[in-house]
């Protein structure tokens, strides 16, 4: 293969490398699709409680198009987990032998979530017609929750990567003995398990509501449009200062937990206090190249006082400094900016609906919310790649190094380039099927029959008439739901 | 028994729920891979869609959950099957993205070319898949994963025997989904109830022939699972022949009953034949239940999780199956 060539690196570090960049590509399009997965239903639900008290048809009609949203990107969403559950044996197979045993339990239990979800997002989904309206709404709760459970128990076993606990080793390095609940309730699940559940109805709400929004930019400004800007919206705006908190709660228990990765996340090289706060810039061997710096602020924000002594790359062996700082420091940089910047955007929301009862009339406040959905998903990849890179060379943070977890099969190359390409068609597939129908909902104002893999039914009369709440349509085509 | 041999049981339960599920799931797909083209193939495609829709996620969860009690109960086993099996399995997963796209977005999809890709992508993957699982399970029964893990990428499984379970395994899952689709085509539809029932009888004689060929491979290449499954198992062999021949009288005389009862049982039997043959290995010959088993913590919680699933999973599973059977829930119209 020609970019091995260009690789100037042993066989086996050749795999290594592989076997990473596969890891993060298919985890970073799955946890996507996760997120949609916990967040989705509860926005669904909220419409569908608001149509059912309110007999507000609009409300109706935005559940039953979420929900089958939700049946396209749970289908994706099904099949890229179930490769990651392959890759744990294909490209880690070492770190499951080894730790299997311990870290496996968090995904005993994630199973029972996700088998339950699978069961009642189908009955929900197909239960449109023949259920009866309370009945099918109850039918939708359960997915809420094991939406909640699922994201837990996956994190927790995330969080047991980088704060393992719970286990004894004998000599030869094989867990002997397990104690299940201090697996599961290591010192990182707390902060990590609540950052990725509120990053998740953000992702969903910001996302949901940047749809709507680019709709009416495109001057569809019916009551559909407004439901389905506000009620994610809200949702995304009481999860965004929440997050702020956790969040920072987070980067303080990495400070204290896993210095190495704090060092490289803020560049710092020197141990010391009266740290310096970086915003953006270059890390090199040499301390920072091009930051904008606030003297004192992150031994401040470490330990709330700027004498806080906060551990220096130098003081950290060179074989287990994590790689690629600057890019560490960058996406901790973009994340932390992305969720301040929405914050703006929630505060501008909430100060508006509080005087008004409305939204802020101005398209910029359109604007604003049209690119929030994108800004949210890099602010998530972001967080991921601090979390994971940050925590190399190790993949059980001071036990195993990642290096000795990857497998000997060869042509990992080959799969990651396969896997690529298929992800590349799936990414592609969905989002061609969630626009055309969308582009179906917005023409008819009821659907086709035949729509999704679970497709409810049509909603209104079958004269072909639209609903009075739905604008009338343009010929111009664009991501309007 | 002891806690290593309650946890294989537990496996092998996931793994018998999946054979049920996920096999007639997949025979589904093949019985639309062979109903021909557009036109013609239209109706039994409708039939099988409409079964299909509303179960076919819950029935793959089956697999998560093997997996999970594999790589959590005996994690060695997990690692020594995946460093040897890389390749089918590699191909098992290739299939599982193809077939759960392809079924997703074909309905959704309006250009009818790209409607008859996906549909395709679908319905070869509904094949290929259980093929390469079967290739799996035989290279396991045959003794050619090493306990130590890295065995031969290839020769471990090109062989008689992994190829034919392989084979069995595409073979039954079509017979198990021909006999359900005879009950779910029944509701006012006598043309397609006869269509399937020709399709299970066929499908009913393939997979026997399969078996009778994998006993003799099994005989030449998996010694020690040949002798315990005509000793220890050969009770679960003679009610999985029992189940079959039956299911094959009531077929032939047109019979309604008991259809589904004796599919499940046969394909049951054979399952549970093959975990009493392998006992006490789960690798042949080189890594016993016990040689393989987590600590045995790891093991109670594994017992909990059954036992919540037991609870919550299977009620929950029972009523998506009976709103379904009851056509409570929809996919169409």
């Amino acid at each position: 293969m020609p970019l091995l060539d260009l690789l100037p690196l042993a066989a086996s570090e050749s795999n290594l490398l592989a076997a990473r960049e596969q890891m993060a590509f298919t985890l970073a399009f799955h946890i996507v699709l996760s997120c949609i997965g916990v967040a989705l239903p509860a926005t669904m639900l909220v419409a569908n409680y608001v149509g059912l008290k309110k007999g507000d048809e609009a409300a109706m009609e935005l559940a039953r198009r979420w929900s089958k949203a939700i049946a396209v990107t749970f289908a994706v969403g099904a099949v890229t987990g179930t490769v990651l559950s392959f890759e744990f044996g294909l490209l880690w197979p070492e770190f499951m032998d080894r730790f299997g045993a311990a870290f496996g339990v968090a995904f005993a239990i994630e199973g029972i979530f996700f088998f339950v979800e699978a069961i009642f997002i189908a009955v929900y989904i197909y239960g449109w017609k023949r259920l009866s309206p309370w009945a099918h709404f109850w039918s939708g709760v359960p997915m809420v929750i094991t939406g909640i459970g699922g994201a837990f128990s996956v994190v927790a076993a995330n969080a047991w990567m980088n704060q393992p606990q719970g286990f004894t080793l004998n000599g030869a390095g094989e867990v002997v003995d397990v104690e299940p609940l201090k697996v599961l309730f290591n010192p990182a699940t707390g902060y990590e398990v609540a950052h990725m559940i509120l990053a998740a109805y953000m992702v969903v709400g910001f996302l949901v509501a940047s749809i709507y929004a680019v709709g009416m930019l495109k001057g569809r400004r019916d009551r559909l449009h407004k439901l389905g800007l506000v009620i994610p919206l809200t949702i995304a705006c009481i999860a965004t200062p929440v997050q702020l908190f956790v969040g920072d709660t987070a980067a303080r228990g990495v400070a204290d937990h896993q210095p190495a990765k704090f060092a490289a996340m803020e560049c710092i090289y020197e141990t010391g206090d009266n740290q310096t706060e970086y915003l953006g810039g270059v890390c090199t061997g040499d301390g920072v190249k091009g930051a904008i710096g606030i003297p004192g602020l992150d031994s401040f924000l470490v330990g709330w006082s700027t004498d806080t002594r906060v551990t220096g790359l130098n003081d950290i062996p060179e074989d287990e400094q994590p790689p690629a700082k600057t890019l560490l420091h960058l996406s901790f940089d973009a994340m932390v900016g992305i969720g301040s910047a929405l914050m703006g955007l929630a505060i501008w929301f909430g100060f508006v609906w509080w005087k008004r009862r409305d939204i802020p009339q101005t398209p910029w406040f359109l604007r604003a919310v049209s690119v929030s959905g994108g800004a949210a998903i890099v602010a998530l990849w972001c967080g991921w790649i601090v979390t994971e890179v940050g925590r190399q060379p190790w993949i059980v943070q001071g036990y195993m190094r990642t290096s000795e977890a990857v497998t000997e099969a060869e042509g990992i190359w080959f799969t990651f380039a396969l896997v690529l390409l298929l992800y590349t068609g799936l990414g592609t597939g969905a989002i061609l099927v969630l626009r055309a129908m969308s582009r179906r909902w917005r023409d008819a104002g009821l659907d086709l029959e035949g729509d999704t893999p679970y497709a409810p039914p049509a909603p209104l009369s079958s004269t072909g008439r639209k609903p009075d709440y739905v604008s009338g349509n343009r010929p111009v085509d664009g991501g309007g739901a | 028994m002891s806690k290593a041999d309650a946890a294989a049981a537990i496996l092998w339960v996931g793994a018998t729920f999946y054979a049920l599920f996920g096999g007639a799931d997949f025979g589904g797909g093949f019985w639309d891979l062979v109903a021909g083209w557009d036109e013609k193939g239209q109706r039994p495609r409708d039939v099988i869609q409409r079964s299909l829709t509303p179960v076919w996620e819950a029935n793959h969860v089956w697999l998560i959950f093997v997996l999970v009690v594999l790589w959590t109960a005996f994690p060695s086993a997990f690692s020594a099957i995946f460093t040897t099996l890389y390749v089918p399995i590699a191909l098992a997963a290739l299939g599982i993205v193809l077939r759960g796209a392809g079924f997703a977005f074909r309905k959704s999809i309006e250009s009818l070319q790209a409607r008859r890709a996906m549909g395709a992508a679908f319905a070869i993957s509904s094949v290929l898949t259980p093929f390469f699982m079967g290739t799996v399970v035989g290279a396991i029964a045959a003794g050619n994963v090493p306990a130590e893990g890295n065995g031969d990428a290839f020769s471990s499984w090109i062989q008689p025997l992994p190829l034919l379970i392989g084979a069995m395994f595409v073979a039954s899952g079509a017979y198990l989904a021909a006999v359900f689709l005879v009950g779910d085509a029944r509701r006012g539809d006598h043309e397609m109830e006869s269509y399937f029932e020709r399709r299970a009888l066929g499908a009913a004689v393939v997979a026997g022939a399969f078996a009778v060929a994998g006993l003799f491979a099994l005989h030449s290449e998996a010694r020690y699972v040949f002798d315990r499954l005509t000793a220890e198992g050969l009770p679960l062999v003679v009610l999985s022949l029992l189940c079959g021949a039956a299911l094959l009288g009531v077929l032939v005389r047109g019979g309604r009953r008991l259809l589904r009862p004796l599919a499940a049982g046969a394909v049951i039997a054979v399952v549970w034949g093959w975990g009493v043959a392998q006992f006490p290995y789960l690798l042949p010959t080189s890594l016993r239940i016990d040689q393989a088993a987590a600590p045995d913590a790891t093991m109670t919680i594994v017992f909990i999780v059954f036992a919540i699933a037991a609870v919550v999973v299977l009620p929950s599973l029972a009523l998506l199956y009976t709103l379904a059977q009851k056509d409570l829930l929809e996919s169409e119209h």
